[in-house]
């Protein structure tokens, strides 16, 4: 394995635990905006704020890996991504600093009206903040994304490839959120909750799983490069996510959340990592391979051993963080 | 003729220089001053709350618990707003980013590192009150401080390298021999690190015991606000006397590494041997007017001696100049709200130990209030001398700031889209801050939310609106 590529594969474990984890904190921005009037949402909202609050800031740092691991290893493909695709990631950072501040304003807010205004803001830009990322990846997949310099301002990010990459987004973002709050509302004993919250998820599920199939076919004309990828070699991921999908669906249905948990964080872990395995070896799809995009050798393996001393200290902490949450000694 | 050619196409600059560079001033300045709550509010929250589980201390208790609150939503704008300057590396500068981005990434790596431990463990903090115990809850607030110092190394030793930049060669044009340790382990980045660390102690510490300075002042002579003042000044105190020594050896190092910098810091225009200490003044073509000099004091203070001059401004290029007069009123009024805090820490621990409580006098307690945003305005003041000193360069000798921009002539709209965002958050964040307070003095303590279960079944609302 190249140096190269060991720093791909690491970055790409990033955007893959952004997706997931991150992606389940935005998705509950989807429940809460639709969660009704503030006496019929409060419950939902307060589930919301007990469920993210304790450990949206540490998944929230994914990104931030991603984009120094990207820098540091992939600076010139950096440069010219951010470049090209500066609209739709400064409206992802719009929604990521306005999701992130209204979060905490609403959680101390004083009254009910500043609370709606924050809580509105907080919904808001928890859904816009998966879109605009979900263009920014499709248009590196689709091969709009050139290797120096800068790429159409436009038609880099508003593009077939990327609108579905935007929907998909969202739409993994909410099912995911919504399995992880049924779960929770169902270990806190909020039983009418969790069952309100469990149709909700299963909708979402279906329309999303319809959505990323449906995605498929634009693909073919729209990303060639990806398109081969996806029906070859990352073939075996497009069925996993269906089958796990599928199975998150049942689980769901037969009131086994907690289950679901797993199955559903499988399904979406599919769906990225079929990105990023259809894309393979491109960096930059049709522009930069991984083995000609790195850096110098040296910032290549002190960039390793930064990622393994993340494993070493980080990890551990995290499943601390995460097996705290997800106790029942938690819940209330 | 050809000197004439090259100046001016010196002078000719991508649309994208100047409004990138007041985007970056402006998110960096908003941020730098929660980056300072990051760093050192947790020291504060841990000896409090140390006090109030291995003394049984309930006031200190009560205290670690408010400010674990306050720092909950501190650290969030924090957070995203740092999240801010990570796209704008690339954004706004793609030429910097681009060409350099091995060699400055490594501590960037680092810092992510630290971040991840530091929101790990805010979240089990701020969550675990009565959910853990209280001794092993104690312990979550020891990751985050260090993380805390640790994160600020490495951040500031990026900024030490666009200083002095090393770890890499040119070659046709070329970066080669990469060398990433090298950032990471610069003398340069120490001692600006230790610069910076202390600057967030002071920051942060004159910030928070202002806050129950208003409280005195406003009659509440409870233990309360005596605790709450007396720990963040505690720190502030040792931070403000130590901060004139590390600056002055930080200082030292300017004259050697950036004389352009120096030159400017000093309105030095011409070499003089002593030099003297140019107090104020404004360089109006070519002239320094309205300065107060004091001879020789310059070469002492600048260059440790009483011989050796600042080398002044004739002996560098005009394309290699730094705007001069904000450079120098920046640098000046670092230093002398600096002196200024110092002194002021000085009487206080000095009546103190001939048995006098300045505590007591309303106009302490009104100096200490103002002390907050003097210490505020000394942060900003020295980022914006060493940055703007360090004009036309963003890799000192290097890299121009002009190559480093890209060509977005529309990032005004942006600049304008931010200052009305941050003006919001700001607002948002004040709002919030003080109806905290507020409530806390009205005796509630948990403060819930004003959207929760209760209003499912109680008629909350108009009591909560009041």
């Amino acid at each position: 394995v190249s140096l190269e590529l060991a720093v791909a594969a690491a970055l790409f474990v990033g955007v893959l635990a952004y997706a997931l984890f991150g992606g389940a904190d935005f998705g509950s921005g989807f429940y809460d905006l639709t969660a009704g009037g503030s006496r019929r949402g409060a419950e939902l909202r307060t589930q919301v704020d007990r469920s993210i609050g304790p450990v949206w800031e540490a998944n929230h740092v994914w990104l931030i890996y991603v984009l120094v691991t990207w820098w540091t290893g992939f600076p010139e493909s950096f440069a010219a991504a951010m470049s090209t695709l500066i609209l739709p990631m400064l409206l992802a950072l719009l929604g990521i600093v306005l999701r992130g501040a209204a979060f905490a304003f609403r959680k101390y807010a004083a009254t009910l009206r500043q609370a709606q205004l924050f809580g509105a803001v907080f919904a808001g830009a928890s859904l816009i903040t998966p879109f605009f990322l979900g263009t920014v990846a499709g248009g590196i997949a689709s091969g709009r994304v050139p290797a120096t310099g800068r790429g159409d301002l436009w038609s880099s990010w508003l593009n077939p490839t990327s609108i579905f990459g935007g929907i998909i987004a969202v739409g993994t973002c909410a099912f995911l959120a919504g399995v992880f709050l049924v779960a929770d509302a169902g270990r806190a004993g909020h039983d009418r909750l969790a069952a309100a919250l469990r149709v909700r998820t299963l909708a979402v599920g279906v329309v999303t799983g319809v959505v990323v199939f449906a995605a498929l076919l634009p693909l073919r004309e729209d990303a060639p490069t990806l398109w081969a990828g996806l029906t070859g070699r990352a073939l075996p991921l497009v069925a996993l996510s269906a089958v796990a999908g599928a199975a998150t669906l049942a689980l769901l249905a037969v009131r086994r959340a907690a289950v679901a948990r797993l199955t559903a964080l499988a399904a979406v872990a599919s769906v990225v990592s079929g990105w990023g395995v259809g894309q393979y070896p491109w960096l930059l799809v049709d522009e930069v391979r991984i083995a000609e995009a790195g850096g110098a050798d040296a910032t290549l393996a002190a960039l390793l051993v930064a990622v393994g001393l993340a494993a070493v200290i980080v990890l551990p902490a995290l499943t601390y963080l995460y097996v705290l949450t997800q106790s029942r000694a938690w819940a209330r | 003729m050809l000197e004439v050619l090259v100046t001016h196409l010196a002078q000719v600059e991508p649309e994208g220089l100047l409004p990138a560079r007041q985007q970056m001033a402006l998110s960096l300045g908003w941020h730098i001053v929660l980056a300072c709550f990051g760093v050192a509010f947790p020291a504060m929250i841990l000896l409090a709350h140390w006090r109030g589980v291995h003394r049984g201390d309930e006031v200190a208790l009560g205290l670690a618990k408010r400010w674990a609150k306050c720092s909950a939503v501190l650290f969030a704008i924090g957070a995203v707003s740092g999240t801010v300057l990570s796209f704008e590396m690339g954004l706004l500068w793609p030429g910097l980013m681009g060409r350099f981005g091995d060699v400055l990434g490594l501590p960037f790596a680092f810092e992510g590192l630290s971040f991840f431990v530091e929101a790990i463990f805010l979240g089990i903090y701020l969550y675990g009150w009565g959910r853990m115990p209280p001794r092993r809850h104690l312990l979550m607030l020891l990751p985050m401080t260090v993380a805390g110092v640790f994160g600020t190394y490495c951040v500031v030793s990026v900024n030490a390298w666009m200083n002095f930049p090393t770890g890499f060669d040119i070659v046709d044009g070329e970066v080669v021999d990469v060398e990433p340790w090298a950032v990471l382990l610069s003398d340069q980045a120490f001692w600006q690190f230790l610069h910076m660390w202390i600057a967030a102690y002071m920051v942060v510490g004159f910030t928070v015991a202002a806050v129950y300075a208003v409280g005195m002042l406003r009659g509440r002579r409870d233990r309360h606000h005596r605790l709450g003042f007396t720990v963040p000044f505690v720190f502030a105190s040792v931070a403000a006397v130590a901060q004139p020594f590390v600056g002055h050896f930080l200082g030292l190092r300017v004259a050697d590494q950036q004389p352009a910098k120096l030159a400017a810091f000093e309105l030095a225009v011409e070499t003089e041997r002593p030099s003297p200490l140019r107090i104020g003044g404004v360089l109006i073509d070519g002239e320094v007017r309205w300065a107060l000099d004091i001879p020789v004091l310059g070469s002492v203070i600048a260059r440790n001696s009483f011989l050796e001059p600042v080398q002044g401004l004739e002996t560098i290029p005009a394309d290699q100049q730094p705007p001069v007069n904000l450079t120098h009123l920046a640098f000046q009024s670092m230093v002398g709200i600096g002196t200024l805090l110092m002194l002021g820490v000085l009487l206080f621990w000095l009546a103190r130990w001939r048995r006098r409580d300045l505590l007591e006098q309303r106009w302490f307690l009104r100096a200490a209030v103002v002390a907050a945003p003097l210490a505020v305005v000394a942060l900003e003041a020295g980022w914006i001398a060493t940055e703007v000193g360090r004009q036309p360069w963003v890799v000192y000798g290097v890299l121009r700031t002009s190559e480093a921009a890209g060509d977005n002539g529309w990032l005004w709209w942006l600049l304008g889209a931010t200052a009305v965002l941050y003006t919001l958050l700001t607002i948002g964040a004040v709002v919030v801050l003080r109806s905290m307070a507020r409530r806390w003095r009205a005796g509630e303590e948990d403060l819930p939310s004003p959207y929760g279960p209760q209003l499912a079944d109680a008629a909350r609302p108009e009591e909560v609106d009041r």
